[in-house]
């Protein structure tokens, strides 16, 4: 038999067709639905006449646009937010899926959930309609963001028609640093490969620094390996791995637990397995980085400082020009002398229980920057209680952050938390683009310890001063 | 889906490269249940200020490409999140076809649900069918599925690649789950294997 990646492994079995084209029919193990690109998908079902074919596997939770103020679940104020979040309590009833509404202090973000409630488990494939799916490869599941018409195909089959990606591997040796993160490493990579660098590849992240990650290190490296371009990220199951998933309320027990181990522990690739690209960074040399334009692969150090436009080839000069406008920074600036309106701790990158811990260590015994609003949203409503039984959420209060309920909340800007036109924004998400946390707002990429540090200053910070 | 077959037309250039779908069309435009009616919000924020009133300079509130069904643009089109929204927007709109060196895989599966063409050409001829496009009414594109070739507008013809399946199920117009559900025994057939294989999936 010829050696396969880790991902040659998942795609073989889940296959339950494949075409001589290559076109292939793959089971999908878990679908996870929210409530901003599944309407139309239950609406086409109810058309056809179709059921869901196995709500079993389907689950559902409102995420995108609720609000995280604590009347929520009295009301949602915006008309359109409210329309959207009860079809999908019509939608999940009708359809028999299960569901997390947003009175359920298990709702939350849906990458975050699902690996809480342990839906997602080694060698799975799972799917959702969002881009941030790749998280769940964070346990060895290929995972990976599809669109509504995508949505309604597993919604009536279970299954997914697509086509084998190529398989690249992103190896981190030796040891991080102190003071940088899993979030330092994921922009670090994407800095290096640009956000096209794994365009129609799966990747597989690999090597000594990845294997020291805890899950949530690695849930917050696979988040965004989309951002990277890649179809998904993939981290091979482990002693972590099995540690995190074992006692969770959908994974396996007793006999089945030993087997499923058993089987988990072959997911891994082989010594000889082929590899259609291979990137290696030297964990060591990864630095505390911020993103400077609005891209997530305009990364630079936070002891540097704001590029010249002329320093990059053609197509990426005039994106730089037109990013340095939009974000309202001049060429050579110190990063470190930016200051910072807002700072959102939050999304599903980097909300969860470590994530608010990194935050919290920074923010203790001292103050959030007079006139600069912070917000922690926490990324479910578990997360959000631990943190209160933790004391973190104390710590943060008293240091004058807003303590927010679980959603997606600024990430994207869909429920009432939004930047204002040139608001300046220190965020733990996953996208600097154009408008996405508010019309002309202006976001900087970086990690919980970071966007903490940030808060305390006013000012892009080295985490490493105030550590 | 509406079938592609061949389309003459014009071409509105869009010389940016990683084009995302917030820019394709912004949240605010998400929270709709349905997927009609979303051309009015392409590229919402290049094409009109804060007043919603239109930007003159951009390209798509200008005279010729008003009418554009093609788009010509930079690499990596479509990153960023997998919202739908961004093809209804753009068919909805009237563009049937994007031309560019590369898209995000999502985005570009997207468009095959929705009757849309998306061509991969390299890097240079992208550049000249760009200068076609900059031209306006006087130099249409013509874009052949069935042949896989676009004509510049000197007749220059640019072949390209498309997956076979998703090309037969464009030129017919497919409904896709229709013809999964037509492999409904060998979906039961795997569930049956697996269930005893790894039954705690």
């Amino acid at each position: 038999m010829s050696p396969k990646t880790l991902y040659d492994k998942i795609w073989d079995a889940h296959l339950v067709h494949e075409d001589e084209d290559g076109t292939a029919l793959l089971y999908i193990d878990r679908h996870l639905v929210h409530e901003v690109t599944s309407p139309q998908a239950f609406e086409g079902l109810r058309l056809a006449g179709r059921a869901v074919r196995a709500p079993e596997r389907t689950i559902a939770v409102p995420d995108h646009n609720v609000p995280t103020s604590a009347d929520r679940a009295e009301r949602i104020e915006d008309e359109q937010s409210r329309i959207q979040v009860e079809a999908l309590d019509r939608n999940a009833r009708d359809f028999g899926v299960t569901y997390y509404p947003v009175s359920d202090v298990r709702q939350g973000i849906v990458h975050i959930i699902g690996p809480e409630q342990g839906w997602t488990l080694p060698g799975m494939t799972v799917v959702c309609g969002d881009s941030h799916t790749s998280t769940h490869g964070a346990f060895g599941a290929l995972a990976h963001g599809i669109g509504t018409s995508e949505v309604e195909h597993v919604l009536a089959t279970q299954t997914l028609i697509t086509r084998k990606s190529k398989n690249m591997k992103v190896e981190v040796t030796g040891q991080l640093p102190p003071g940088v993160t899993a979030k330092d490493i994921t922009l670090s990579i994407i800095g290096k490969t640009g956000t096209a660098g794994g365009t129609g590849h799966v990747i597989e992240y690999c090597g000594e620094a990845i294997r020291s990650l805890s899950m949530e290190g690695r849930m917050t490296l696979c988040n965004m390996a989309i951002e990277g371009g890649a179809r998904a990220g993939l981290i091979a199951p482990d002693e972590t791995t099995f540690e995190y998933v074992k006692g969770r309320p959908h994974a396996p027990k007793g006999a089945q637990w030993e087997a499923a181990v058993a089987w988990w522990k072959t997911l891994r690739s082989d010594e000889d397995a082929h590899w259609d690209k291979v990137v290696t960074l030297d964990a060591s040399e990864i630095v505390p980085v911020v993103t400077w334009g609005t891209s997530p692969e305009d990364v630079v150090p936070i002891t540097g400082q704001v590029p010249d436009p002329e320093s990059f080839a053609d197509g990426k000069a005039e994106a730089a020009r037109r990013a340095l406008e939009y974000m309202g920074l001049a060429p050579g600036t110190p990063l470190s002398e930016i200051d910072i309106d807002t700072v959102f701790i939050g999304s599903c990158t980097n909300a969860r229980i470590e994530d608010l811990r990194a935050a919290a260590e920074i923010v203790k015994g001292r103050r959030v920057k007079e006139g600069v609003r912070a917000m922690i949203v926490p990324g479910s409503g578990l997360v959000r209680a631990q943190a209160e039984e933790e004391g973190l959420a104390d710590i943060f209060k008293e240091a004058g952050f807003d303590w927010r309920l679980a959603g997606c909340s600024m990430c994207l800007g869909m429920n009432p938390d939004q930047l204002s036109p040139g608001e300046r924004c220190a965020a733990t998400s996953n996208r600097n683009f154009e408008g996405r946390q508010g019309r002309g707002g202006r976001t900087h990429l970086m990690s919980p310890a970071m966007a903490a540090a940030a808060a305390v200053t006013g000012r892009l910070t080295d985490v490493r001063e105030l550590s | 889906m509406k079938k592609f077959e061949r389309l003459t037309a014009i071409a509105a250039p869009l010389p940016l490269i990683n084009v995302d779908t917030d820019m394709i069309i912004p949240k605010q435009y998400l929270k709709t249940i349905k997927r009609t009616g979303l051309g009015v919000a392409l590229f919402d924020e290049m094409r009109y200020d804060a007043n919603g009133d239109e930007v003159p300079d951009f390209v798509l509130n200008k005279a010729p490409w008003r009418d554009a069904e093609i788009l010509v643009t930079g690499a990596n089109f479509g990153c960023g999140s997998s919202r739908e929204h961004a093809p209804w927007a753009l068919e909805d709109f009237g563009i049937r076809c994007v031309i560019a060196p590369s898209f995000a895989d999502i985005f570009h599966n997207n468009c095959f649900k929705n009757g849309i063409l998306p061509v991969v050409l390299p890097q240079a001829q992208v550049d000249a069918l760009m200068k076609d496009a900059e031209q306006g009414g006087n130099a249409r594109l013509t874009v052949d599925l069935e042949k896989q070739v676009v004509v510049g507008a000197d007749g220059t013809e640019y072949p390209f690649e498309v997956d076979p399946f998703k090309k037969h199920c464009l030129l017919e117009g497919l409904d896709d789950i229709g013809l999964t559900l037509g492999r409904a025994k060998e979906i039961e057939a795997y569930e049956a294997r697996v269930a005893a294989e790894r039954p705690w999936v």
